[in-house]
């Protein structure tokens, strides 16, 4: 007990210390794995869509998908910023719709993320969708499968692998988002506050220790995350038959 | 109980007009070079290409197209086997099969049930509930039902592709050249199958193919294609036997005859069969087991025609018939004979000189000797 008392005194205070970072990695957490699930939902649709269509401007809505990969994302959250803003029409919808608005909130965050990582998410699966082809789906439907029926039974289990790139590409895209997170997020601690803003606040504070502890934790993760997916993709590698 | 069709729809340069009507029972071979439409004509039977309005189709009474109507797809009661196997990755073979099993019962009952359809019950799979164990063992797999298709041989898989077919319980089934893609060793592998599928299932079947033998050995009824249109239609013996068929006009042009067996262990390692008239025919000693039916394909340019009955010839089979018809002589000097075997209705033909006809005289009616250098057996 004696000797344990100045341990529990410096736990105590190690706590203390990094309440913010405990709440920013919660954060964190929550907000890549709710835009990584968002992403799945809002990417198959768009996915199968684009891998499917025949239409002339399909190109323009291709390019739109992938202007995140190329654009500063402090441009997309200066207009996703905009937009949310009184004036903008996001504003004007929450408005309408009597909550909120969405700048400086939860909520906000998930919609910057989900629009910063789309690509990260629909370019896997609209290249595994094309990948399947047509005629396994023509074989379920002479078997009498229905277009929904065909989806879920042949395209996404023969996507497993894309589907798995998808979701890690797209959490682990969102986990180290730094530029959209700060222009909607606004930076508040324990609400809107990302580890890597955190990271960012501490090294301004010269609080190296701590920068050291999230930085080198996030880089191991994404690491080992990064690690799972190559390493069962090549057992999900498929054999045509 | 037949089936019919008329589509009209074009890919590109490629245009498909087919009309024709088949018998709702039996197997009819789609016969015609590559590119001549028979495997759009079987997609646009299924429902995977969509043709252009005003056409029909019809199977034993249920419509699929027609004015106003265009059943999807997978409400369809048709059975697909593709050139490929298609087999999912992702399942098992049984898994596979199971996948039409599934999907059957509804599509079969509720078909059936609407359409008040009342086929001619033979067997369960006719009934629309097939009988998984049934299937299987009629295909032979019940051995590898937990195998994953990958590990499977060509042969193999075409099999599980036909028992999945049969499996989704089909009023019609559609096999787009199910061999076209197997080798020699295969393709025997698979034909006995085929041929105790056809002899027991059924349903009506439309094989599309392009070679004379599965034809000749497989097919009660024809429909030849040129060009994406039904050139000639009929029994299988009768369109072979046309003198005027796109078929006939090529160096495969050929005719089928049905014998019965006499004696299996003939001298010489022959065995020895008769035609329905009663004439011999001799040919490389057959192995027991094969089945009593047996069909024989004899190519038009391997048959030569005599006035007499030949005396001292080294040919074997000598067939007595009468001229039933003569073609108009080819570009190469070459005329067409169409006989009929003495004593039946079977059409032989046979591809000779224009200059042997003339001295011969050759006229219809005439009865004549035919002597058969080379015959294939289709057992």
């Amino acid at each position: 007990m004696v000797s344990l008392m100045p341990l529990q005194r410096s736990n105590h205070r190690w706590l203390m210390l990094f309440e913010n970072d405990i709440a920013a990695l919660w954060i964190t957490l929550r907000l890549a794995l709710i835009t990584a699930l968002a992403l799945l939902m809002v990417g198959t649709p768009l996915a199968w869509w684009l891998a499917n269509s025949r239409w002339r401007y399909k190109a323009v809505i291709e390019a739109a998908v992938a202007l995140p990969l190329v654009l500063p994302p402090t441009v997309i959250g200066f207009y996703l910023l905009v937009a949310m803003g009184p004036d903008g029409p996001i504003g004007q919808f929450t408005n309408w719709l009597g909550v909120r608005p969405l700048a400086f909130s939860f909520t906000g965050l998930v919609l910057g993320s989900v629009v910063y990582s789309l690509p990260f998410v629909v370019q896997p699966l609209q290249s595994t969708f094309s990948g399947i082809g047509r005629a396994p789906l023509e074989v379920a439907a002479t078997l009498g499968a229905r277009p929904l029926d065909r989806f879920l039974t042949i395209v996404v289990p023969l996507s497993r692998s894309g589907y798995l790139t998808a979701a890690v590409l797209g959490f682990a895209h969102t986990l180290g988002e730094f530029g959209v997170v700060l222009m909607i997020g606004g930076n508040i601690p324990g609400q809107t506050q990302v580890l890597s803003i955190a990271i960012y606040d501490h090294v301004e504070s010269l609080e190296y220790a701590s920068a050291h502890w999230l930085a080198g934790s996030l880089l191991v993760f994404s690491f080992f995350l990064l690690l799972i997916v190559y390493g069962l993709n090549r057992r999900f590698d498929m054999v045509k038959v | 109980m037949t089936i019919r069709a008329n589509v009209s729809l074009s890919r590109g340069a490629f245009t498909l007009q087919a009309q024709f009507e088949a018998p709702g029972q039996g197997v009819t071979a789609v016969f015609g070079r590559s590119g001549s439409g028979k495997s759009t004509l079987l997609r646009a039977l299924a429902g995977l290409e969509t043709p252009q309005p005003g056409g029909a189709i019809s199977v034993n009474g249920v419509t699929w197209l027609g004015q106003g109507i265009n059943v999807p797809v997978h409400q369809r009661r048709v059975g697909y086997v593709f050139q490929e196997p298609g087999l999912f990755p992702h399942l098992c073979v049984r898994g596979n099969l199971e996948y039409a099993l599934k999907r059957s019962v509804g599509r079969g009952a509720q078909r059936g049930g609407r359409d008040g359809v009342q086929g001619d019950v033979q067997g369960d799979v006719q009934r629309g509930v097939p009988a998984f164990d049934e299937v299987t063992a009629l295909l032979g797999l019940e051995n590898f039902l937990w195998r994953n298709p990958v590990t499977l041989s060509g042969g193999e898989k075409q099999r599980v592709a036909i028992a999945r077919a049969l499996l989704s319980s089909p009023a019609l089934l559609l096999m787009d050249e199910p061999l076209a893609a197997l080798d020699l060793h295969s393709k025997e592998e698979i034909l006995p199958f085929l041929d105790r599928l056809f002899a027991s299932a059924g349903i009506p079947v439309l094989y599309v193919s392009h070679a004379p033998d599965e034809v000749a050995r497989l097919a009660d009824h024809l429909l030849l294609m040129e060009e994406g249109t039904v050139l000639a239609q009929g029994p299988l013996a009768d369109v072979l036997g046309r003198v005027d068929s796109p078929l006939a006009r090529t160096d495969e042009a050929f005719s089928v005859i049905h014998c019965d067996i006499v004696e299996l262990d003939g001298p010489c390692h022959l065995s020895v069969l008769s035609t329905a008239a009663g004439d011999r025919v001799y040919v490389p000693r057959i192995t027991a087991g094969q089945r009593q039916d047996i069909r024989l394909r004899i190519n038009a340019r391997d048959v030569s025609l005599c006035n007499q009955r030949p005396v001292g010839s080294s040919i074997l089979n000598i067939l007595q018939a009468t001229i039933t018809q003569l073609s108009a002589s080819d570009n190469k000097g070459q005329q067409l004979i169409q006989l009929r075997l003495a004593g039946s209705d079977e059409l032989l033909l046979a591809r000779i000189s224009e200059y042997s006809c003339q001295q011969m005289g050759l006229i219809n009616g005439m009865d004549i000797y035919c002597q058969i250098k080379a015959i294939a057996l289709l057992c």
